[in-house]
């Protein structure tokens, strides 16, 4: 236990000075899912270490010590031919990690696919995340409220982001709070998340989408439940609601700045549905008119999209399927 | 599409400085031809060709062009990131040269390189005069080129592809991407990727059908081994790259839906189908690797491989492996828990046998005497720098770590990691180690010594603060980052490794003048104590590589025969059967490259009679008659006599 203490010391020590001091974002996490990657990281980076040590012991004692400089001119290479012993040894072992490490990955897969240990006893608070060219909308239909480019979220509740796309595939990604997962224009994908403290986190889309994609980031933010009511409060009294009119120009725009709106998009324009609830009949976006021929990436053209007729109801998909 | 719009790449001074040095360059070659007087010898002893000698030669020639290029283009990148907030190139810019890098490195470096290498090694390895269909393989090479050059073109006219060498859809689809760039991409991969899968079955019946007597699978030397299972890989991933590309074609220029977002298209689909192909094609690029450390290793070490059976299994279970973890590339795409636990475990199943691999190479060098020649520092530098990518591969392979690593740097440091050390090392190690059989001379060791210190040092130097960088949640493909984010120092000190890389390939250019103006000529035909037959004839290679083929009764027979005393060459001259030179593959893929290039701006009257020339060629050939000549008797003798210095 103590030398298991001390290896995981030397790890983060390395870690730590090598980013001067700071830990770096995917060590420094601020939620229980975060902390489960991070673990498994500093676990597998572990494992790994001690291998590698194994192979450059024995890369270095037989470069010392079969060097020709070092042999006599006359000594001959023996002839082998391999060794059964050896062969099963080096090929147990690394089953054995492997297993080990496989057990590891379907634990932690499980675990951050779920709602956050320790939180599973309260609702979770659902906020739809869609991104269009540059820029990430936020939906809280439970709040009926809605941002764009900046996400609040309560502490002291599970968070469950439904991710979407109107465009180009995009990855949603909170590294101080859980891992990233694609944002797709067919289907709807979850994360599920907490934050164990109040803090303001760095968010992105880390796939490559365009020529706007080094800027595409959003603010995260953890506040405490009262403070985060106050928030919904304020945004329902002071902002807008959000128009059809309005959301069509906020979809068409490159990049735009933060801003909130009293109702969200989601009435007007549903999402796609989840994965788990598709089969191939319920992909069948007919009713979705993308194909305008005056679309061109500059002005998207996003009055086109019919999105009432979008209609991913299950019904609908059990009608296509075969 | 307007004059304007055709050239608007010219608009950027860089790509206008590099178009005005490509356009140069060919006019000095040209010039120089002409004044030569070189032209005849150019066609006849090049273009026309079908000698796999020369034919593996000018697929490193093109190699060697492209890694200039390819290098270029990642010096550009890691200038660019350098400092925060750089203005050196602009996000389109930055995105062009991203997606190009990582199509040239792959298609137009490693994969030409390799099978360059093949070419020339193979037929001699197995005691062949030559492949299969050696027609075949000029189209396959010229195909190829075709491909290359269109790519290369891209550049000039219309637009490069910008949406990442993955061109994910729908950003790849016309919506997203309106210019030309990722028809080029389609069409540039397909002419290439047509002249690799000719290739596998090329190689495939060769080595099955064209061994010398008594040469039975398990007596081949280790580096045919790993080319047999590549091509037997390329014969089932390339035709579900085909596939993928003709249906991006239809998609992009004929308004059908396969990856669109409407219509019932799925975008991941395209995804799905370019990993199926992608994941194997990394084990094409890597097997032939470690066949040729396992050549350089025994060679340099004085010893036989280590477990030659366990080797040949291992790159059998990787082959089949390979293509069953394609998924590992999207865990992120919301796939349940139980396909990304799946593809996980067969991921980091690949451990097991490239480990089994790593222990018999070490286990090779024991009781061994090592030698440090150049291509020996390449295979003894992979070891330990491998090793880093594998572990690094494993930490990825496990799908909730992954949430964290991907599309990060930590990846593309990974995958870095993998294909330097490997592939890269691999190739170079062999274009060392097989240069005097090619030429005739040796490439200087100090200064290829002085390359292989440069590279691997400098690799570390780029590379290892990207793994920082990822984990710290530097996405990759960002064309900047801003101060605050802290990422400046370490991409400083990546861009100072860029720098040494390029110093160390530049000597690598340099070796090939300086050793052509000074090392001795007549090497001998075993230059360095070789074991396998290809050091049984000449240096270099006469047309017909065997006045006499060698019988084979055991592994590394060429090895025990000089040990015993015995000439495996030796016996009666016979006249031996040759192959015609054609100029027909050469003139068919230029009209085919043509038919792609009318293509790409859907010109399809000049596309379809550049396709009709194509046929007609084809349809030539089908009822053409010709049985090859035969060189005779007194003609080897001849040459046999100059070869061997006997005046």
């Amino acid at each position: 236990m103590n030398k298991k203490f001390s290896l995981m010391l030397l790890a983060f020590g390395a870690i730590a000075i090598l980013s001067g001091c700071e830990p770096l974002t995917v060590f420094n996490p601020k939620g229980p899912n975060a902390q489960t990657l991070s673990n498994t990281i500093i676990l597998s980076i572990i494992t790994m270490a001690v291998i590698l040590l194994v192979v450059y012991v024995l890369f270095a004692f037989m470069l010392t010590k079969y060097r020709a400089s070092k042999a006599s001119a006359d000594y001959e290479p023996p002839h082998e031919e391999g060794s059964h012993v050896l062969e099963i040894t080096w090929t147990v072992i690394p089953i054995i990690i492997v297993a080990f490490l496989a057990i590891v990955t379907v634990k932690t897969t499980s675990t951050v696919e779920t709602t956050p240990e320790g939180y599973d006893n309260k609702e979770p608070l659902v906020i739809y995340a869609a991104s269009s060219n540059w820029k990430w909308h936020f939906s809280y239909p439970e709040q009926g409220i809605e941002t764009v480019n900046y996400v609040n979220i309560p502490t002291d509740r599970p968070i469950e982001f439904k991710l979407y796309s109107f465009g180009p595939i995009t990855s949603f990604w909170i590294p101080q709070l859980a891992g990233q997962k694609y944002a797709m224009s067919d289907m709807l994908t979850t994360i599920h998340l907490a934050a164990d403290e109040v803090g303001s986190f760095m968010g992105r889309n880390s796939n490559f989408n365009g020529r706007g994609f080094a800027e595409m980031e959003f603010e995260a933010q953890s506040m405490t439940q009262a403070d985060f009511d106050q928030w919904v409060k304020d945004v329902k009294a002071n902002e807008k609601p959000l128009t059809e009119e309005k959301f069509k120009e906020l979809l068409a725009a490159e990049h735009v700045g933060r801003s909130s709106y009293s109702s969200t998009h989601l009435d007007f324009s549903p999402a796609p549905m989840a994965h788990g609830d598709m089969d191939m009949g319920g992909m069948d976006h007919g009713d979705m008119d993308m194909s305008d021929k005056d679309m061109n990436h500059e002005d998207m053209n996003h009055e086109n999209m019919d999105h009432e007729n979008m209609d991913h109801s299950k019904k609908d998909a059990e009608t296509h399927s075969h | 599409m307007s004059m304007e719009e055709l050239f608007h790449p010219l608009q950027e001074p860089m790509i206008l400085g590099a178009a005005i040095s490509i356009v140069v360059g060919a006019v000095v070659v040209v010039a120089g031809l002409t004044y030569f007087k070189k032209w005849g010898y150019f066609y006849k002893n090049w273009l026309s060709t079908v000698d796999h000698k020369k034919i593996g030669i000018m697929y490193i020639a093109v190699a060697l062009l492209m890694l200039f290029r390819g290098g270029i283009d990642a010096l550009l990148m890691r200038a660019q990131t350098a400092v925060p907030d750089n203005g050196l190139l602009d996000a389109q810019h930055y995105n062009e040269i991203f997606t190009t890098h990582g199509l040239i490195m792959i298609l137009f470096m490693a994969m030409p390189f390799v099978i360059g290498l093949m070419n020339i090694v193979i037929p001699l390895q197995i005691g062949a005069r030559d492949v299969a269909f050696p027609r075949l393989n000029a189209v396959s090479f010229w195909a190829f080129a075709a491909g290359c050059g269109l790519l290369n073109l891209s550049f000039i006219i219309g637009g490069s592809p910008d949406s990442g060498w993955t061109a994910y859809f729908p950003l790849a689809g016309t919506e997203f991407s309106p210019t030309v760039g990722n028809n080029y991409y389609s069409l540039a991969l397909q002419l290439s990727g047509i002249g690799t899968l000719l290739t596998g079955v090329n190689f495939i019946t060769t080595i099955f059908k064209m061994r010398a007597p008594g040469m039975t699978l398990m007596k081949m030397p280790m580096f045919t081994w790993s080319i047999l299972i590549t091509n037997v890989i390329i014969v089932f991933a390339f035709p579900v790259l085909t596939v993928a590309l003709a249906l991006m074609m239809l998609d992009r220029q004929f308004g059908t839906k396969f990856f669109a977002m409407t219509d019932g298209g799925m975008d991941m689909l395209w995804a799905n189908l370019f990993w199926v192909w992608g994941h194997p094609e990394v084990y094409i690029v890597i097997l032939p690797a470690f066949g040729i450390f396992s050549e350089v290793i025994a060679t340099f070490a004085r010893k036989n491989l280590y477990g030659y059976k366990s080797m040949v299994m291992s790159m059998v279970v990787i082959s089949l492996l390979s293509f069953l973890v394609w998924a590992h590339h999207f865990y992120t795409m919301g796939h349940g828990v139980m396909v990304n636990s799946v593809f996980s475990i067969t991921t980091m199943a690949i451990a097991v046998p490239t480990g089994v691999k790593m222990f018999n190479w070490l286990l090779t060098m024991r009781h061994g005497k090592i030698q440090f020649t150049t291509p020996m520092l390449y295979a003894l530098g992979f070891i330990p720098i491998f090793t880093i990518g594998g572990v690094t591969g494993v930490m990825l392979a496990m799908a909730s770590a992954d949430y964290q690593y991907h599309n990060t740097m930590f990846l593309v440091a990974h995958f870095h990691y993998v294909l330097i050390p490997g592939t890269v090392f691999g190739v170079l190690a062999g274009y060392h180690f097989w240069w005097p059989k090619m030429f005739g001379f040796r490439l200087n060791e100090k200064l290829g010594k002085a390359g292989f210190w440069f590279i691997a040092i400098s690799f570390n130097v780029a590379f290892f603060p990207l793994f920082i960088l990822g984990l710290d949640g530097y996405a990759r493909r960002m064309y900047t980052y801003s101060e605050s984010t802290g990422y400046g120092p370490l991409n400083l000190l990546s861009f100072i490794g860029a720098l040494g890389l390029a110093v160390g390939f530049a000597l690598i250019c340099y070796n090939i003048y300086y050793s052509w103006k000074h090392m001795p000529r007549n090497e001998k035909a075993d230059v360095w104590d070789g074991r396998s037959l290809e050091w049984a004839t000449h240096s270099p290679v006469p047309e017909y590589n065997f006045a006499v083929v060698p019988t084979i009764t055991r592994l590394d027979e060429f090895w025990f025969a000089k040990k015993e005393g015995r000439d495996i060459t030796a016996g009666k001259i016979e006249k031996i059967h040759m192959p015609n030179n054609t100029g027909t593959p050469f003139w068919t893929s230029g009209f085919l490259f043509l038919a792609a290039f009318f293509a790409v701006f859907s010109l399809w009257i000049p596309a379809i009679i550049s396709m009709l020339v194509v046929f007609g060629f084809m349809a030539h050939r089908s009822f053409e008659d010709d049985h090859g000549r035969y060189i005779s008797v007194e003609e080897i003798m001849e040459t046999e006599k100059s070869l061997r210095g006997d005046k």
